[in-house]
């Protein structure tokens, strides 16, 4: 079984793994870091989503060896010890979530998309970036909700719209 | 009303772990030493096992055990059930054929479990079921329920001839022929309602753990219903004394009514966690969710409406297959009947009724309750008659709707249902301000200039929930109770725990719950605790499903309050030294009247525990209490939703470009949440309507297996909701609860074909309405006028 080092969530973790082994396997089972949920096998729902190296990817659909050397965030590390991350106060607030299961992966997308299309984010860019992750409990209407205000949080702006 | 109390909108308790990645779900638990389940199941429709030879895969590395349904059946473990009894028109009752938990001698639908791999590692189990050798002897398949009757159609169950379950009817024959033969005009329609997976993100999992030392089992599972599953496995598949087996279904990511049943996989993980001595732990692929899920909907129904000459119904009649898939799952039953036919009167006075249900047996994967369960089926054939009769009667579809409202209350229907309260107007003409129907014709205008063509359509649902009265289902043929039960327990430091049968799966009891208990209590919402989903801690409970823990868990937690308050004062008047009756208790304090005596919440509940200030035989120490609700009635949210779309006719692409729901909810405890539950019933509405397709070919191979095929609701498939609510509390309950949670999904699909057809100008449209089939519909309209020139 060969090895594979990498950091995850600031700490620097190795392991022997077999080849076949998923990042998400490696993340929940070896790493006990059980926040990123596997919700299908065809990589379309997006449950799995962290970011190696600073880009959002689907943790089922990379192998643990692949991502070796790398830096990788999961939900787990999103927050500053106690202090919330703005976009997982905006789900919360915004009332983004029910289940919880496609949340974890929900929000590592949506700062993915911050990082990439800046603070002002419109309805329908929001809709269409939100494309490979699936929800099954909210209808997605508090999930742009909160995307936008997240967006605006991490931008120094207010989370809340004036006219709410 | 309190910032944290009945109204409000309180931001979720429980979100802390969902958004921080520390919820608890199936998975996420680990058992010392467990083991890994997985399943090898048949990939033909229809066929028999002739033999099962598993010698080299027991040989490999880290397998543990190869077990088949021969060693079940030897172990004596009994079949799983369909717990609903339903006569047929002839009382004779429902063909129940056996469903043993492996299947033995025959497998009846792709997906069948035939054999279950146990190993060190999950890579273990799956390369030595590879090697697992089963030999088939394949057998002609039936998927289609429309021709699982006929002549030719493979014969699935000995016990049911024609692959008939049941044939059951509901209504006076006699009488809506009569009431057919004053009509002016008839409205019949052929409606397919399409089967649907319901998916929950959470795939289903359980892990058993059986004790030795003490005999006894833990089953982590992801259920609806702990206490359900616990009463069903150890009473009826007989796998241990219910004493000894203990049910805990920790976070739940999403059920929908699939997680529900009794399935096959908790129940060899329990028998096989015995047999190797060690946790066993399974958790589906979303492939294998496809096979193993219990599917939703597949009716195939003849309908007919009759109308007066002013429009006012005169009967309606349907006749309904009702696909329930390989075998009947837990309440099968029940959904195309006593949840389907009793809804058909809508939201309208109709003196008579008749609807003729047929259930049959197909090689496919079991079909039950799925979010509505039996009620979108209802809504959609009659608001599609009403809407459909409209057009053919020159009647505005508004107009004709509020001709027929039932408009007194409490109102008798010809199908059992008695509506308590209801202001169908109302609704009505709040959701088309809501709408800007009036606008509409402007819009249609401007959408044409741009070559789109655009409609509109109504959805007036009702639904009969909160379910249900125990009397009323036993009735039926249930052969279960529906009341609910809750235990609030009072802390000697004034903190408050309730330990309710119901259960959370993203509905957000952990905060609507806790708000009932802070505004009636006074104190605050951070010292209430919400236990759920395990039957080690709450002793029974039916579980969450047909929108019922608003009005019958919290209906329990009210009843358990009022003997909390009532002993709280008992022990307020030792306290303060005066007689109980005149005892105050408000905004969590307790007053001696026409006095300034008083006691804060905190000090009587510790004094409850101290006990100082009375004997024992005065009063009981201790500060806590239980209660059971048993409902009344069912309760009957109702609304009306308009669907608003813009369709391109060169591409047959439907954009929803505007939704008005206007609900009836009676009270609500919490309007984000409830707002909340109309946007995902919505959502999977939609999906019904335009996406969602289980297709099965003639052999019965299940093509849509994945989400690949299989097509999920994604954010820009949908348009942001326009939610508002009128209130007619429900007089059954102490709070006025209706429920919410369903009615999204039972109001969206009519309103989305009825919107489509009335911007495609005919009704020869199917579920799902894929751009596909909308661009066909267009070219046969197209081509039909240009054949009229």
């Amino acid at each position: 079984m060969p090895a594979v080092s990498m950091t995850v969530n600031g700490k620097a973790v190795t392991a022997d793994v077999d080849t076949r082994t998923l990042l998400v396997q490696f993340l929940r089972e070896n790493l006990r870091l059980t926040g990123t949920h596997v919700g299908c096998d065809t990589s379309q729902c997006g449950a799995c989503v962290v970011h190696v190296n600073g880009k959002a990817v689907k943790s089922c659909t990379m192998f643990a060896l692949q991502v070796n050397g790398a830096n990788v965030l999961t939900i787990e590390g999103l927050a500053s010890g106690d202090k919330l991350h703005p976009m997982q106060e905006a789900f919360r607030e915004n009332h983004g979530l029910q289940c919880g299961f496609c949340t974890p992966g929900m929000i590592m997308a949506a700062v993915d998309l911050v990082n990439r299309k800046g603070h002002a984010l419109e309805e329908r860019t929001i809709r269409e970036e939100l494309e490979g992750n699936i929800c099954r409990c909210t209808g997605y209407h508090n999930i742009v909700k909160s995307i936008a205000a997240g967006a605006r949080a991490m931008g120094g702006g207010s989370a809340s719209q004036a006219a709410e | 009303m309190s910032a944290t109390g009945i109204g409000a909108s309180v931001r979720r308790k429980e979100d802390r772990r969902f958004i921080t990645g520390k919820g608890h779900y199936t998975d996420d638990i680990s058992r010392p030493g467990q083991t890994y389940a997985y399943f090898i199941r048949s990939p033909h429709a229809h066929a028999k096992i002739t033999r099962i030879d598993a010698g080299v895969a027991k040989g490999l590395p880290g397998v543990v055990a190869v077990l088949t349904g021969a060693e079940l059946a030897a172990d004596k473990i009994g079949n799983l059930i369909c717990g609903w009894m339903i006569h047929s028109k002839d009382g004779t009752p429902m063909k129940m054929a056996a469903h043993p938990a492996i299947a033995s001698g025959k497998a009846c639908h792709v997906g069948d479990p035939v054999a279950v791999v146990v190993a060190e590692t999950l890579a273990q189990a799956k390369d030595a079921a590879e090697k697992v050798n089963v030999d088939y002897e394949v057998l002609p398949a039936v998927a289609d329920p429309a021709k699982a009757q006929g002549a030719g159609a493979p014969q699935i169950h000995d016990i049911a001839p024609n692959n008939t379950i049941y044939q059951w009817h509901l209504g006076d024959p006699k009488a809506i022929d009569t009431a057919f033969k004053a009509a002016k005009h008839v409205t019949r329609l052929d409606i397919v309602n399409n089967r649907l997976v319901p998916n929950a993100i959470e795939p289903r999992a359980a892990i058993a753990d059986y004790d030795p030392g003490t005999e006894s089992f833990t089953l982590w599972n992801t259920s609806q219903n702990p206490h359900v599953a616990r009463l069903v496995i150890a009473a009826f598949i007989g796998m241990a004394p219910e004493h000894k087996l203990r049910v805990i279904a920790p976070d739940v990511g999403g059920g929908f009514g699939s997680k529900i049943f009794i399935y096959s996989e908790e129940v060899v993980a329990l028998w096989a966690s015995r047999r190797v001595g060690r946790p066993v732990k399974w958790v589906a692929d979303r492939s294998e969710a496809f096979l193993s899920d219990a599917h939703g909907r597949d009716h195939v129904t003849h309908a007919e409406m009759a109308f007066d000459a002013d429009g006012k119904i005169l009967g309606l009649r349907a006749k309904t297959v009702a696909n329930l898939g390989a075998y009947m799952s837990t309440f099968s039953s029940s959904v195309p009947t006593y949840l389907y036919a009793t809804l058909l009167s809508g939201q309208y006075a109709i003196p008579q009724i008749y609807c003729e249900v047929d259930a049959v047996y197909t090689n496919t994967v079991p079909v039950d309750a799925y979010r509505g369960a039996g009620r979108p089926e209802a809504t959609f054939v009659v608001e599609r008659l009403v809407e459909v009769g409209a057009r053919e009667m020159g009647i505005e579809p508004a107009e004709l709707r509020r001709r027929n409202f039932v408009k007194t209350f409490p109102h008798q229907t010809p199908v059992i249902m008695a509506y308590d309260a209801g202001d169908y107007d109302a609704s009505l003409k709040k959701a088309m301000d809501l709408a800007d129907h009036k606008g509409f014709g402007k819009r249609k205008r401007e959408s044409a200039r741009h070559g789109k063509l655009r409609g509109i359509g109504f959805s007036t649902y009702i639904e009969a929930c909160g379910i249900a009265p125990s009397q009323a289902v036993g009735s039926l043929g249930a052969g279960v109770g529906l009341w609910e039960s809750a235990e609030v327990r009072v802390n000697p430091t004034g903190s408050v725990e309730v330990l309710t049968g119901s259960h959370s799966h993203g509905q957000g009891h952990e905060t609507t719950f806790a708000q009932l208990v802070s505004e009636r209590l006074g104190i605050p919402i951070e010292n209430i605790s919400i236990v759920h989903g395990d039957t080690d801690k709450v002793q029974f409970g039916m579980g969450t499903y047909g929108s019922r823990s608003g009005a019958v868990g919290m209906s329990a937690i009210v009843k358990a309050l009022d003997k909390i308050e009532a002993k709280a004062k008992k022990v307020a008047s030792y306290m303060l030294e005066a007689a109980e009756g005149d005892i105050v208790f408000k905004d969590g304090k307790f007053t001696v009247a026409g006095t300034d005596k008083a006691a804060a919440w905190g000090d009587v509940a510790l004094n409850a525990y101290i006990a100082h200030k009375f004997s024992g035989q005065e009063l009981e120490p201790g500060l806590k209490e239980g209660a059971f609700y048993d409902p009344t009635n069912f309760t009957f949210p109702a609304g009306c939703h308009i669907c608003e779309v813009e369709i391109d006719p060169e591409t047959g692409t439907t954009d929803i470009v505007g939704w008005a729901a206007v609900d009836d909810f009676g009270i609500v405890v919490n309007p984000m949440i409830v707002e909340g539950q109309v946007h995902g019933g919505i959502a999977q509405g939609v999906g019904q309507a335009l996406l969602e397709h289980t297709v099965y070919d003639k052999d019965g191979q299940l093509v849509t297996g994945s989400f690949m095929d299989y097509t999920m609701p994604r954010a820009y498939d949908l348009p942001s909701f326009s939610v508002g609510m009128t209130v007619t509390k429900c007089p059954s309950n102490p709070l006025g609860i209706k429920g919410c949670g369903e009615a999204g999904a039972i109001a969206a699909p009519a309103a989305v074909i009825n919107a489509i057809t009335d911007a495609i100008g005919t009704e020869e449209i199917a579920m799902p309405a894929t751009a596909q089939a909308v661009w066909s519909a267009i070219q046969k309209v197209n081509d039909a006028r240009k054949a009229a020139e």
